[in-house]
């Protein structure tokens, strides 16, 4: 229960600080921190606005994204803290209930029967098919290494004893920042800031969303980065007691935040055929963590 | 006994009421066969799945020996889906060949043929005796033949039979020759001799016969590269056909393949290292094959491969288990295997009638053709849609509950393993993923092109929904694939003393051993409820918020052009034209297009032909080769009679005369010896 309100009051300024950070690093006056989650609670105060060719499924799709989201929170631990829902095995769980949500958003850009949408929809039907082996090649490495298989246990047994092993948390690290990047459509595979429909990917997909939907929407954005945010703090809280474990996992989410927003600020967008290329280089990473893994069990003899 | 007479006898009673009954009657009579044979192996198939296995001998003939009728939970399960399939194909079927009343004798071979293909595939699941086994068979495979062939007078569909009866009888062959190998050295064609004679052999010997039988079954059930019929004849058979065939006859493959495996001593790491590395390629080339098809039911058919790749991960991980004695993996894998083939029959099932009510009431099966149907039919719209994300393995739907098993396998005790299982587990665990990830592009592009956007084309006639009588054995099977996906721990329960029959070939005993603790399914249970639950809250706050705001209706939002044409929409080409071009070394798309040129451009176009690889290069250019060498001969038959009599003239005394001058040559070397 904690672990989820956690996560979800981090999901409120989440967004602003990244925004913050983008606008000081070119040098602007910018919003402040909490404007992103006032202008989605003014989305949803809205009337909105339907394409005379959608149908239901434009609709329920975003609640169902969003409820998707909130389902993968449910499992997510922070530190000690279980997440609501805890099984073995629940990162599959977690990464199919996301895929779930996916899946609805895509059909509901084709629903609108755009020439635009489509195009969005395929872009991210391709990236999360090839982002999701990395994930599952990620977190079958760590239960390997720790002997464990919910994301409570890995995380809780996942120490840093070698220096092999830092380097395998640094990796694993760079891997979801990546993924979440990707998932949640950012630089370096997408640009949310572009003006033009032809080089967008999540944006053109709800170009015909408005009012409660198009929040909702927003909002499961701020939530997906505070989950993913989650997840790396994880990787560095272990067991701490709680009065440690809970400013450190702010203090790594703003950290994550202010990451964020460098990555968008010093990086331009790839050209879209190579995104391709650079989330399958996120599988050869998640590879490599598995040999170091492989390496610290001393399994390679 | 008075069970396997019962059904002998309604089925033929019935045959002959069927080919005497006017053309309405035809197919409520086969429903009713259909029906009783259901209910009696069904009644046997649940006392055997309750732990006792049925086992009574027909005496037999001369030639087969006595036949023994063996139920064990294994073939229980299977003879379960089977009748499950069938039913709710029949009952879809009878609604939809009223379209074709006017062909009764057509319509009576139809029905016949499906009740035979019932029984044999009962037969196939029950008998014991490798003859009469093969027999079995071989009525299946040419009553599934018939009912492929029913509108045969269309010639891609007579090529696609054809396709399928011979590659059949190449897997029939090889399972003949395993056979006859069993046979000749035991003296017996009881399956236990199988046991026995795998015994005696050498560990070569074992992988030998092994795969001699596996790929004759292998055939059936569509693994790479054996798989080719099965995207031809799946689009030719009539829908309810292309369900059962997808949903339980490729799987009696599967079948044969399992209870092989039970009779296999010994040498099972190795078989499961194979069948796993076979399994993972399968699975990824069928989706990926899948993606780039343009009709709708040849792309259900790669996804049958595809899914037996994923039935195969487990089966291969369950023989891992056996090899290494890790109880775990056995029961993991086999139950992941077992629970995916009743999750597959379901969901593929469901796909391929809602498929028929496409076909049905637009006349096509076109991907490119259709669109915006959602709104027309909006029962087969959700019903597909719920099969849809079924096949994606995606909670909360029954997909979801086999795959987490195979995967829960895949990642058990992965800490004691050696170094070449862990590459291959992990090689399976980033073929899995990637299977899941295509899959779901694949059913957003499928179910997004045809039911939703706007109409690609102009359908002659009005768009109708299907009658109720096709929806309703839908519903039954949407509601099967929700209670899977909600209760899982239940149904793995029902499996366990099929499970049990794997186990007991590692333990030596017929009881079942200590079964992993499935709690975790319990919370997988709870948690797909919990998404259920929080969904369905969302949309409901959401619509109470909503009504009270103003809401538009506007054209759909076109960088502010406002006439937008159903042309400007993107296509199922265009949403995958990324990946194609991603998996272009692996895949052959033939490509042929006419640019707009010029001032006054004439009509533009753009095609694409989907090809597949393996088809071209293990079917079609050695066939190619095989015909350029036999053109040779061609001089031989030149029609002229006095010729074809010197033949049977030559034959004769080729005949006649090989072992005269062989006598005489061994006649001379006698004498010369004796020199």
């Amino acid at each position: 229960m904690i672990s989820f309100v956690l996560i979800f009051l981090v999901s409120f300024i989440f967004s602003g600080i990244l925004v913050r950070t983008k606008s000081i690093a070119s040098g602007r006056k910018g919003p402040g921190i909490m404007q992103p989650m006032k202008d989605i609670i003014r989305l949803f105060r809205k009337g909105s606005v339907y394409s005379e060719t959608t149908s239901l499924i434009f609709q329920i799709a975003p609640s169902i994204y969003f409820a998707s989201i909130l389902v993968a929170i449910l499992v997510v631990p922070v530190g000690n803290f279980k997440g609501i829902i805890s099984f073995e095995y629940d990162f599959i769980f977690f990464a199919y209930v996301l895929a779930l949500g996916k899946f609805f958003t895509i059909i509901s850009a084709l629903d609108t029967g755009s020439s635009f949408e489509g195009m969005g929809a395929s872009r991210e039907a391709l990236y999360s098919m090839l982002a999701e082996p990395a994930f599952f090649v990620l977190m079958g490495s760590l239960g390997l290494l720790t002997g464990h298989t919910s994301f409570h246990e890995i995380f809780t047994t996942f120490h840093f004893g070698s220096y092999v092993s830092y380097a395998l948390g640094i990796m694993a690290t760079f891997v979801l920042v990546m993924i979440c990047m990707i998932e949640n459509s950012r630089m370096p595979v997408d640009d949310p800031k572009t003006h033009l429909e032809l080089t967008m990917v999540h944006e053109v997909m709800i170009l015909d969303n408005s009012g409660f939907d198009l929040g909702l929407i927003m909002h499961a954005v701020n939530l997906k980065f505070a989950m993913y945010g989650a997840l790396i703090a994880n990787l560095y809280i272990g067991v701490l007691p709680f009065y440690i474990a809970i400013p450190l996992f702010f203090a790594i989410q703003v950290i994550f935040a202010i990451m964020a927003g460098s990555i968008e600020s010093f990086s331009a967008r790839f050209r879209m055929n190579h995104n391709a290329q650079f989330i399958f280089t996120l599988s050869s990473v998640s590879l490599l963590i598995f040999f170091g893994v492989l390496l610290v069990l001393n399994k390679l003899n | 006994m008075i069970y396997l007479l019962a059904i002998v006898i309604t089925v033929i009673v019935s045959i002959v009421a069927i080919i005497m009954l006017p053309t309405r009657a035809k197919a409520s009579t086969a429903l009713l066969t259909v029906v009783v044979s259901v209910v009696l192996s069904s009644i046997l198939s649940v006392t055997a799945l309750s732990g006792n296995t049925i086992e009574f001998i027909l005496s037999g003939s001369f030639v087969t020996g006595p036949v023994p009728f063996r139920i064990d939970a294994l073939s229980a399960w299977f003879i379960l889906t089977i009748n499950f399939t069938f039913l709710t194909g029949i009952i879809y079927g009878q609604s939809y060949m009223k379209a074709y009343y006017d062909n009764p004798k057509g319509l009576s071979m139809h029905w016949i043929a499906y009740i035979l293909c019932h029984i044999a595939l009962i037969g196939v699941c029950s008998v014991q005796n490798s003859l009469v086994f093969l027999i079995f068979w071989e009525i299946m495979a040419l009553s599934a033949f018939i009912l492929v062939i029913f509108e045969g007078h269309k010639q891609q569909t007579l090529k696609a039979g054809i396709n399928y009866l011979i590659q059949s009888h190449i897997g029939i062959m090889l399972l003949t020759l395993a056979m006859i190998w069993v046979m000749i050295k035991t003296h017996s064609f009881d399956f236990n001799a199988i046991g026995i004679f795998f015994k005696t052999l050498s560990s070569i010997g074992k992988l030998v016969l092994f795969f001699c039988m596996f790929i004759g079954f292998a055939i059936k059930a569509g693994f790479f590269p054996f798989h080719t019929w099965l995207p031809h004849a799946h689009p030719a058979a009539p829908s309810h056909i292309s369900g059962i065939m997808s949903g339980v006859i490729i799987k009696i493959g599967i079948y044969g393949i399992l209870r092989m495996l039970t009779y296999v001593q010994g040498g099972y790491s190795l078989i499961g290292y194979i069948i796993l590395t076979l399994s993972i390629i399968t699975g990824i080339y069928g989706v990926m094959l899948a993606i780039i098809q343009h009709n709708l039911k040849r792309l259900l058919a790669y996804h049958s491969i595809e899914n037996i790749g994923i039935i195969g991960i487990g089966i291969g991980l369950g023989c891992i288990g056996l090899g290494n004695g890790n109880q775990s993996f056995i029961f993991l894998g086999f139950a992941g295997a077992l629970l995916h083939t009743l999750n597959h029959s379901l969901f593929k099932s469901l796909l391929f009638y809602g498929a028929g009510n496409i076909y049905q009431s637009t006349h096509t099966v076109n991907i490119e053709q259709l669109g915006g149907i959602g709104k027309k039919m909006p029962h087969t719209s959700f019903l597909f849609l719920v099969a849809a994300l079924a096949i994606c393995g995606l909670p909360p739907f029954n997909g979801f509950v086999s795959e987490f098993i195979i995967y829960n396998g895949l990642f058990h005790g992965l800490g004691d393993a050696d170094l070449p299982y862990l590459m291959l587990v992990i090689s399976s665990v980033f073929g899995l993923a990637l299977i899941g990830g295509l899959a779901i592009m694949c059913f957003t592009k499928a179910y997004g092109a045809i039911f939703l956007g706007t109409p690609r084309h102009r359908i002659q006639g009005e768009i109708t929904e299907s009658l109720i009588s096709k929806l309703l054995p839908m519903y039954a099977i949407v509601l099967l694939i929700v209670s899977i996906g909600i209760f899982p721990k239940f149904f793995i329960n029902l499996l366990t003393p099929s499970v049990g029959v794997f186990t007991a070939i590692y333990s030596g005993t017929n009881e079942a051993m200590s079964i992993p603790d499935f709690t975790t399914l319990k919370a997988v249970g709870y948690a797909s409820l919990a998404l259920i639950g929080i969904s369905a809250l969302l949309f409901f706050i959401r619509n109470s918020i909503v009504q009270f705001k103003p809401q538009d209706i506007e054209t759909t939002w076109g960088c502010g052009y406002i006439g937008p044409a159903t042309k400007m929409q993107y296509t199922a080409s265009s949403f995958i034209r990324n990946f194609r071009k991603l998996a272009e070394p692996v895949l052959a798309v033939h490509k042929y297009k006419k640019d707009v040129e010029g001032i006054f451009p004439g009509k533009a176009w753009h095609e694409t032909h989907p090809l597949d690889k393996a088809e071209v290069n293990l079917i079609d250019k050695p066939i190619k080769w095989l015909k350029l060498f036999l053109n040779q001969f061609t001089f031989l038959q030149n029609g002229n009679p006095q010729i074809y009599v010197l033949y049977g003239f030559a034959f004769i005394i080729l005949i006649i005369g090989v072992p005269v001058i062989y006598d005489l040559f061994m006649g001379l070397v006698k004498f010369l010896y004796n020199l």
